[in-house]
């Protein structure tokens, strides 16, 4: 059965032009779970509209 | 084995501008060391022995030409394989990166530190492409633990951690991005210094993550580690994110008191998943420093999510193309989860620098009332080779994802640190010194301050 994610994965990776073998893809799947959960993590604090992102970072 | 006094980097360069030791012997007893024991250790990809043999002889007759030495004369010093080092190929721990052209001039920090008399032995092992935490590399073998040989050395810079943690040589370079200086330090018992970010030039190294990417040294005390970090210092135009700041030393501060400093405790997040080794570590730090008081730094696993998902998508933009067309030549691993973070959408990416910036600005207001923040370097000492999960609480955590919780919020927005060795017994284990930006003098004197205390100290290796 076809997990949630592997629709996502194939139309990326075609997108992007990765090649990608089936062996991969359950720890290509299991990786990608982790970041979004992370990156929903970051997602979910309410920011100002006017936040600045810091893309070269000066401390 | 042991470690004679005489093996620190100051004493090395007091000998030899002395006249008491000459440069050549102090380069042929490191390569002793690294030919008798890196067969065990395997912290050294490769060792530029005729290199560091002519770098040796040159500051022999600057001496006996009553020339002025540098305050690094005669030290030997190795670079984890990221830097590139003129006549090889950078593999920064990868086997693609090994058909490259050999580097025409040597990493920026390698030229300052051999103009202050420092001597270039060998490049060090690393996890591929410093995507790694536990200093195996699945190319060159792992790097191991000076004091227990089937344990990790940690990583990324496991051979930095390794070589200086096992005496070898007295100093090496690292990189830093999420941990990949004050892990190894840890699970090594070394010291190891990551500067705020964009204080050292990382000009020819391989980077990773440029957000995040730091370069820093590692040494066996407070003193050479300070004077590896004064000879590296200063503005580079070959680095765009390198301070234009001028070079403000620290050897010559580094017994000030600390009295007046205000040392507080991170609490919450910085206190859960460890392991009673780090609460000991840290207990053990904060006491000698008198400190009680405990601060929570905000939102603080946000950062940690944050500083995952600038990374793994920075690092996938960074190798797309060998994604492309090697994708079996990497580290199936580092590759899978390099594919993983290329599929991040870009909004959330935008984001998580946005919240960097919130971040940065909470961490701000804390150093208004605090000088020293305090945390674990890593929730354990160093597991063993090989090992994928830990049982903490009763719970089955994996040891990869877990080995950076402390030090990820951290480096997210480039604070300078000092990671300290506690000796504990059977393994030591490092606790984080932390100051607001751009003050390496405070983390650097705290540090300095523990160790003449005798509650911290880099440990003899006996693993080997």
């Amino acid at each position: 059965m076809a997990e949630p994610l592997d629709d996502y994965i194939d139309a990326v990776a075609q997108a992007l032009a990765l090649p990608i073998e089936e062996a991969w893809r359950p720890a290509i799947r299991a990786n990608l779970e982790v970041s979004l959960r992370l990156a929903r993590l970051v997602d979910e604090f309410a920011l100002p509209d006017e936040t600045e992102p810091a893309p070269v970072f000066a401390a | 084995m042991t470690t004679a006094p005489e093996g620190t980097a100051a004493n090395i360069a007091r000998a030899v501008a002395g006249g008491k030791l000459s440069a050549l012997d102090a380069t042929e007893a490191a390569l002793a060391r690294i030919k008798q024991h890196d067969t065990i250790l395997n912290s050294f990809t490769d060792v530029t022995a005729e290199r560091a043999r002519a770098k040796a002889r040159a500051i022999d007759a600057d001496i006996a030409a009553g020339r002025k030495v540098g305050p690094l004369a005669g030290v030997p010093f190795a670079v984890k394989n990221l830097f590139d080092v003129a006549g090889l190929p950078t593999r920064a721990g990868s086997k693609i990166n090994r058909d490259r052209a050999p580097a025409a001039r040597d990493a920026t920090l390698i030229e300052r530190m051999e103009a202050a008399g420092a001597v270039l032995v060998g490049a060090l092992n690393m996890g591929e492409y410093a995507y790694d935490f536990t200093g195996e590399n699945v190319h060159d073998g792992p790097s191991r633990n000076p004091h227990d040989v089937t344990r990790m050395s940690g990583g990324s810079s496991g051979g930095s951690g390794s070589a200086v943690g096992g005496a070898l040589v007295p100093i090496a370079l690292g990189s830093d991005t999420n941990g990949s200086i004050r892990v190894p330090s840890s699970f090594c018992g070394i010291f190891g210094l990551k500067p705020t970010y964009g204080r050292l030039s990382r000009a020819r190294s391989f980077p990773f993550v440029a957000s995040l990417d730091h370069l820093g040294p590692f040494a066996r005390s407070v003193t050479d580690l300070a004077l590896a970090y004064d000879a590296m210092q200063g503005p580079d135009a070959d680095d765009a994110a390198c301070t234009t700041r001028p070079v403000e030393p620290v050897t010559p501060l580094l017994s000030e008191p600390i009295s007046g400093l205000r040392v507080a405790i991170a609490g919450g997040y910085f206190q859960k998943n460890v392991f009673p080794e780090a609460v000991e570590a840290v207990g053990r730090v904060a006491k000698a420093l008198g400190a009680t008081r405990v601060v929570d730094i905000p939102e603080a696993a946000r950062a940690r999510a944050a500083a995952y998902v600038i990374t793994t998508t920075e690092g996938a933009s960074l190798h797309l193309d060998r994604l492309r067309q090697r994708p079996n030549d990497f580290d199936p691993a580092v590759r899978d989860r390099l594919i993983a973070g290329a599929m991040v959408p870009a909004a959330l990416v935008d984001r998580a620098q946005k919240f960097r910036r919130w971040y940065r600005a909470r961490l701000a207001e804390i150093f208004g009332s605090v000088d020293v923040l305090l945390a674990p370097a890593t929730p354990c000492t160093a597991p063993k080779l090989g090992q994928v999960t830990f049982k903490l609480d009763g719970v089955e955590l994996p040891v990869r994802a877990n080995i950076g919780v402390h030090t990820q919020p951290i480096s997210f927005i480039g604070l300078p640190v000092v990671a300290v060795p506690v000796p504990l017994e059977p393994m030591p284990i490092g606790v984080q010194i932390i100051a607001a930006p751009w003050r390496e003098d405070i983390a650097l004197r705290v540090a300095h301050a523990l160790e003449r205390m005798g509650v911290v100290s880099a440990p003899s290796p006996r693993g080997f």
